[in-house]
């Protein structure tokens, strides 16, 4: 019961409270980058989620199995950059055979993931908090949703806000990032629940 | 190339963070003081410089088709050793940086500069740029951490300024980090609009 209400408190602060997005600024390039449409938004949100679950188990097997018994702690950074990088090949390959229609909407995402942020810093973080695998895997889940989750939303509200009239000197980007800070003060409100 | 052009252009003319925006996670992430942005500033400084010199020096033995992957690893190799120097001597700043230290990795920063500059200048040329644009980054991060720690603590490097009655909260918080680049964007474009119009006019 008690690991329960805990695995089930790793999802949801992933989702909500530690969004991956906007509280802990991990995948902003991807997040600012590729949020001007809400479909492409919900594609990159789907390969981050994909990626970040894969690429946990990879990075987490690895590291207990092979970096502590060895005593090669230190090699972490350079090892998981590495992990996630052939991982997303890997995954672009089997996607390609397999699931050509998950391939073809997805597929465009998947290069600009290895060097997204959120999925390097989560795999860095399981570690840190010491989560065991399941936890590491549903964190993972969570942040993935979270991430899904707020990308979808903003771009939602910058398809919307395209079509307002904004001070000339604040169009694009200086108004998508104060419509981010308000998004993150909701969020901020999501702190008290847990 | 004249060397004074890679600095202007490292500097403001192409700044990393306010007209590339490039590197926004630790930008937004570690600016909530001035010390951190100091400390976040400085390693990417060096870690660009090293990155810039060794791919520069390797430029014409790494092979085109896998130039990414060896980039990545030869960044990713110098900034574990940074993370250990700085775990082992300045410990404070170490705990401060947390996660973004090892997310130096993933800087697109340093991968683009790698890429479009390293890999076609040499070593003299790449240096430069590297010190030029490390200047740039940590000049914009200093320029966001100011504000942020200024309106939300009423200090700037630890020296009370303004009165805890004017503190805001949010400015340290999450929000304050979208808030301040926002708004120094927006501002920066006033500016710029401007300059253009004068210049149609003219």
């Amino acid at each position: 019961m008690n690991n329960l209400s805990l695995y089930f408190g790793l999802v949801f602060s992933g989702i909500l409270i530690k969004n991956v997005l906007l509280s802990q600024f991990l995948g902003i390039c991807s997040f600012l980058g590729v949020s001007k449409k809400t479909s492409s938004a919900v594609g990159m949100g789907m390969a981050v989620t994909v990626v970040l679950v894969v690429a946990t188990i990879a990075s987490y097997a690895f590291y207990y199995l092979v970096q502590v018994p060895f005593h090669l702690e230190f090699l972490r950074t350079i090892s998981f950059i590495i992990i996630i990088a052939a991982i997303v090949q890997l995954i672009e390959v089997v996607m390609k055979k397999y699931m050509r229609g998950l391939y073809e909407s997805l597929g465009v995402y998947l290069p600009l993931i290895t060097t997204n942020c959120a999925v390097l810093g989560i795999a860095i973080l399981n570690i840190n908090n010491g989560y065991d695998f399941l936890g590491s895997i549903l964190y993972a889940l969570g942040s993935g949703l979270g991430f899904l989750l707020v990308i979808v939303l903003f771009s939602a509200i910058r398809e919307k806000l395209e079509l307002l009239d904004i001070p000339e000197a604040f169009k694009g980007l200086p108004i998508a990032l104060i419509t981010a800070a308000f998004m993150s003060l909701a969020f901020i409100g999501f702190g008290g629940i847990l | 190339m004249k060397i004074s052009d890679i600095f202007k252009d490292g500097i403001y003319r192409k700044n990393a963070i306010l007209i590339m925006l490039l590197g926004m996670c630790p930008t937004l992430a570690v600016t909530t003081t001035l010390s951190n942005a100091i400390g976040m500033g400085i390693s990417v400084i060096v870690i660009l410089t090293l990155s810039n010199i060794s791919i520069s020096i390797m430029r014409k033995v790494i092979p085109a088709a896998v130039r990414i992957p060896a980039y990545i690893g030869i960044i990713a190799a110098l900034v574990t050793i940074i993370e250990m120097l700085i775990h082992a001597y300045v410990p404070t700043l170490y705990v401060s940086l947390g996660i973004y230290l090892p997310l130096i990795v993933v800087n697109c920063i340093i991968l683009e500069r790698a890429e479009s500059f390293a890999s076609k200048n040499n070593i003299l040329h790449s240096t430069i740029d590297g010190i030029a644009v490390g200047i740039g980054f940590t000049l914009a991060m200093l320029l966001i951490a100011f504000f942020r720690e200024l309106l939300g603590t009423g200090a700037i490097l630890g020296f009370t300024i303004l009165p805890a009655s004017t503190n805001m909260l949010i400015m340290i918080l999450p929000p304050g980090a979208f808030l301040t680049l926002g708004i120094i964007l927006g501002v920066m474009g006033h500016y710029s609009n401007k300059k253009k119009e004068e210049l149609e006019n003219e």
